[in-house]
């Protein structure tokens, strides 16, 4: 019987209104007990003095390119970047080679995510096969293979009607669909926000309203239909606004932000520099605002990383033809923490958002500390000041736009399932 | 650093040095009938008008007047980079006249290369001769000016310095050490 | 005082002073081009690559034709914006273009960004001849050069600027280029063609219509329509876009009687000009090609000051 001790941590988690100084026991992969000095000699002991002890992170929107676009990420390497983020769960996108729309694949990133990943893997169903928004994937099957949520990520599902039947037909498995929200044809060409950016750039501009108008159809469709909609990588003032009122009327929304649309404005798309260019892209200080009162109202229940990972030379190209999105997950904790610090959200709630609060969004059984529960449990060092470099990412893609930032606060040690998935030396 | 300077050429000295010269253009060329004068800016060319002026006194009447400037032909934008570039003007056919090509300081000789390039585009002269107010030596080009004010021995690292008023009449020439 | 730009990437890295240093370089420069031998050697042993990615006759032969007045050789070489046409990426061609040691590349790209793409990453001069919609600095070199001949100076004049904003690099360049020296801008073009927050580039006036912009103008710039690029969601047709936005005899009444026409070319004559307006006296469109050479000359020459030095000391 394997135990560990997580010893004098600062124990929080905002799913329970836990926040105290405590042990946690680990016994069999799960966790034991959640007591003050908890007395277990000769059981080997990780000293959390100093630490927040945390339920492991959990990240909702990732791609992890495997599948068949192994040369920019794998699920070894995902997840790797993963638990070095201090994630300890993450659900993948179904945009690979071949689609996620079918048993075998996502036997696949379940098998090779058990035997060889670092963290837990929740592969994310195509809504309709290859998404091509013609035909409904096997929702049923997918399901029940472990799927919790649909998506065509990556595109929206712009036929309305195929979106409706979705979500009609979601509901009865307890799916969610997730929306990408996008009006393609308002998109055009766009390859940056629309405004004074763009104009003097001299690049075309997606406007805010590409993403509203597919925002309100789909939150109008989960209203009519009754399914659970998430909405993904929300982006604009008129989302974020769109889905406060969806959720005051009672509709069944939830909805998740990155960090880079919290941090970042399209004012760092200057130099046309190919790692500030994304989809939805960077926007406004305005924008950036509203996601800021978002994640502190409630509005946004989660942070995701929208981890997409990009060969070098799919970026080292002329701004228009470079390929959208931008690695995440081992930025994602310090940037949420920097809300803390600058005063928008508070510590409890930037870890909610950052574990129960995107579990919830796709109804993920995870993102807890309780006893009996798996131990997933990541340990935070609030206060460890580095900078981030390409080389020492774990990523295989080192498409970040933060690069050479200094940072602020980690994962220290990340513990999937009672095992050290990720210690930092 | 204390750089000391001496007047070397007071202004009744440059005038009486520019109207010899004047004399000697016209004494070698047989008068001014095919002459014209060209000078280099900058400070050749103000030179240059102020001969000409003695030329119409002598002559009763002045020769056609051009300026020449000679950036674009010089050899040395590695070392100087670009440095500004002013016009030239020659409003007259260079073709068969004999040009007086005018500086106020000769010294390596390389303005003149550069300058008399410069002519060699605008036409084909019978003749360049070339005069300057100061020769202070250390040349690197074989070439030797036809009439000179005065010949002074200079140090390579002393500056010359020929100094205008507002009317741009020459005032005084300085030797500057360094 | 010291030109300090390796590259000519855009107007808006430029300064009041360096703008008025390439006008006047380029006016010195002019005189050359009515001498009967057309040669300076000044740029003697350069080689400038004429990069062109994109179709252009004017201004490639324009910088051409300054490189060899200034003694360069000049080398041309054509190519198709699609990476995937080609086979190879925009840094690659470059840098074999590099090895090669060339001392300047002008560089003419579909892309917005693509000079500066390429500024980070070779070591030789870089001139940008228009990219995308971002940028022609050359363009509004000669269009400020020809004003500045016909008007004194640049400083207070009133300068219309009418048609499709959106897609033109030349109307953003000038835009910078005539606020810098203290000109005032007026736009304007239909509704699909101004571009969002356009009046944040500089001293720059939206208007309602064609008339408003002209109206007491000392200059009227007129904007190429490109009829191979317009969609059918941005103009009804060329003949309602004549009628709105085209200049005529008749509504160039309104600018100042001695205003000037230009037009960065090539000319749809009876969409964006009547050929009236276009050969008649207030036009000066050759005074601007004839400009043009004179402007890349200086800027060619300035460049390879700035060049020339860093690879002596270096």
């Amino acid at each position: 019987m394997s135990k560990l001790l997580i010893k004098g941590g600062r124990v929080l988690d905002p799913a329970q209104g836990l926040d105290k100084s405590c042990d946690i026991l680990v016994e069999d992969g799960r966790i034991a007990a959640i007591e003050a000095n908890i007395d277990a000699a000769g059981v080997e002991t990780i000293d959390a003095s100093g630490r927040l002890v945390t339920p492991g992170l959990v990240d909702i929107h990732v791609h992890l390119r495997d599948p068949g676009l192994e040369y920019k990420e794998d699920i070894v390497s995902g997840t790797q970047a993963a638990v070095a983020g201090g994630f300890t769960a993450v659900a993948c996108m179904p945009n690979t080679k071949p689609v996620n729309d079918s048993l075998a694949v996502t036997r696949y990133i379940l098998d090779k995510a058990a035997t060889e990943g670092h963290c837990r893997v929740f592969p994310i169903a195509s809504i309709t096969k290859g998404l091509a928004g013609d035909s409904l994937a096997e929702l049923g099957e997918l399901r029940e293979a472990g799927c919790y949520a649909a998506s065509d990520d990556g595109k929206p599902v712009a036929s309305s009607e195929m979106m409706r039947r979705a979500m009609e037909y979601a509901r009865p498995f307890d799916m969610t669909i997730v929306s990408h929200a996008e009006d393609l044809e308002l998109v055009g060409a766009g390859v940056m926000n629309e405004g004074p950016v763009a104009t003097e750039l001299g690049l075309k501009g997606i406007p805010w309203v590409a993403e509203d108008a597919a925002t309100a159809r789909d939150i109008m469709l989960a209203e009519l239909t009754g399914c659970h909609l998430h909405v993904a990588h929300v982006s604009t003032k008129g989302s974020v606004e769109l889905v406060r009122q969806a959720k005051q009327r009672g509709v069944n929304v939830t909805c998740e932000a990155t960090p880079h649309h919290f941090t970042l404005t399209d004012e760092a798309v200057r130099g046309y520099n190919t790692n500030a260019k994304m989809n939805p892209p960077l926007r406004s200080e305005q924008d950036r605002l509203a996601i800021c009162a978002g994640l502190a109202d409630g509005t946004i229940d989660a942070i995701a990383t929208d981890h997409a990972p990009h060969h070098l030379d799919e970026k080292n190209v002329e701004f228009n033809i470079a390929m959208n999105g931008i690695v995440g997950l081992e930025t994602a904790l310090p940037l949420t923490l920097q809300l803390v610090r600058d005063g928008v959200i508070d510590l409890t709630r930037a870890i909610e958002l950052l574990t129960s609060g995107p579990a919830r969004c796709l109804g993920l059984p995870v993102g807890r500390l309780e006893v009996g529960a798996a131990a997933d449990i990541t340990l935070i060092d609030p206060e460890q000041q580095w900078t981030v470099a390409a080389d020492q990412l774990h990523s295989k893609s080192k498409n970040s736009p933060f690069v050479g930032w200094s940072l602020q606060g980690g994962a220290v040690c990340t513990i999937v399932g009672g095992r050290v998935a990720f210690a930092r030396t | 650093m204390v750089s000391a300077e001496t007047v070397i050429l007071d202004q009744a000295g440059v005038g009486r040095a520019l109207t010899r010269i004047a004399h000697e253009i016209l004494e070698r060329n047989k008068g001014s009938d095919q002459l014209v004068l060209v000078g280099i800016r900058s400070g050749g060319d103000l030179l240059a008008a102020e001969l000409n002026r003695r030329i119409a006194e002598i002559e009763g009447e002045g020769v056609p007047l051009g300026t020449v400037d000679i950036t674009m032909y010089r050899d040395d934008l590695a070392a100087r980079g670009s440095l500004p570039v002013g016009k030239t003007e020659i409003p007259f056919q260079l073709d068969g006249k004999q040009v007086i090509l005018v500086d106020d300081v000769l010294f390596t000789g390389r303005t003149i290369r550069s300058a008399m390039d410069a002519l060699m585009d605008f036409g084909r002269p019978s003749s360049i001769q070339l005069a300057v107010l100061i020769d202070r030596g250390h040349r690197e080009l074989p070439i030797r000016a036809d009439f000179v004010g005065r010949n002074v021995p200079t140090a390579r690292a002393e500056k010359i310095d020929v100094q205008f008023d507002e009317q741009s009449v020459p005032r005084e020439v300085r030797l500057i050490k360094p | 005082m010291a030109f300090g730009h390796k590259h000519i990437l855009g107007i808006e890295q430029l300064s009041r002073e360096d703008i008025q240093l390439i006008l006047d370089t380029g006016d010195a420069f002019k005189e050359i081009n009515s001498r009967d031998i057309k040669k300076v050697p000044t740029l003697r042993g350069k080689t400038i690559v004429n990069a062109f990615f994109e179709a252009s006759t004017r201004t490639r032969l324009s910088f051409e034709i300054a490189g060899k007045r200034l003694s360069a050789d000049t080398v041309n070489i054509a190519g198709s914006t699609s990476s995937v046409v080609k086979g190879e990426t925009l840094e690659d061609t470059a840098k074999n273009i590099e090895a090669m040691a060339p001392d300047i590349i002008v560089i003419r790209h579909g892309h917005s960004g693509a000079p500066h793409y390429l500024a980070e990453r070779v070591g030789c001069s870089i001139v940008n001849a228009g990219d995308g919609a971002h940028e022609h600095p050359s363009q509004a070199l000669l269009d400020l050069m020809t004003i500045r001949e016909h008007k004194g100076t640049i400083e207070g004049l009133e300068v219309a600027i009418v048609g499709d904003i959106t897609h033109s690099r030349v109307a953003r360049s000038d835009i910078y280029a005539l606020t810098r020296m203290g000109a005032r801008v007026r736009l304007a073009g239909p509704g699909t063609m101004i571009p969002p927050g356009i009046e944040k580039l500089g001293n720059v006036v939206v208007c309602r219509n064609m008339l408003d912009a002209i109206d007491n103008a000392d200059v009227v710039m007129m904007l190429r329509i490109q009829l191979e690029r317009q969609s059918k969601t941005l103009l009804p047709s060329l003949r309602e876009y004549a009628r709105f936005y085209g200049l005529n005899p008749k509504n160039i009444k309104l600018a100042k009687a001695d205003a000037i026409v230009m037009h960065p070319g090539p000319m749809n004559r009876g969409v964006e000009i009547s050929s009236y307006v276009a050969d008649g006296v207030q036009n000066v469109i050759l005074d601007q090609v004839a400009n043009g050479v004179a402007v890349r000359m200086a800027l060619l020459y300035l460049v390879s000051g700035v060049e020339a030095m860093e690879t002596q000391q270096g």
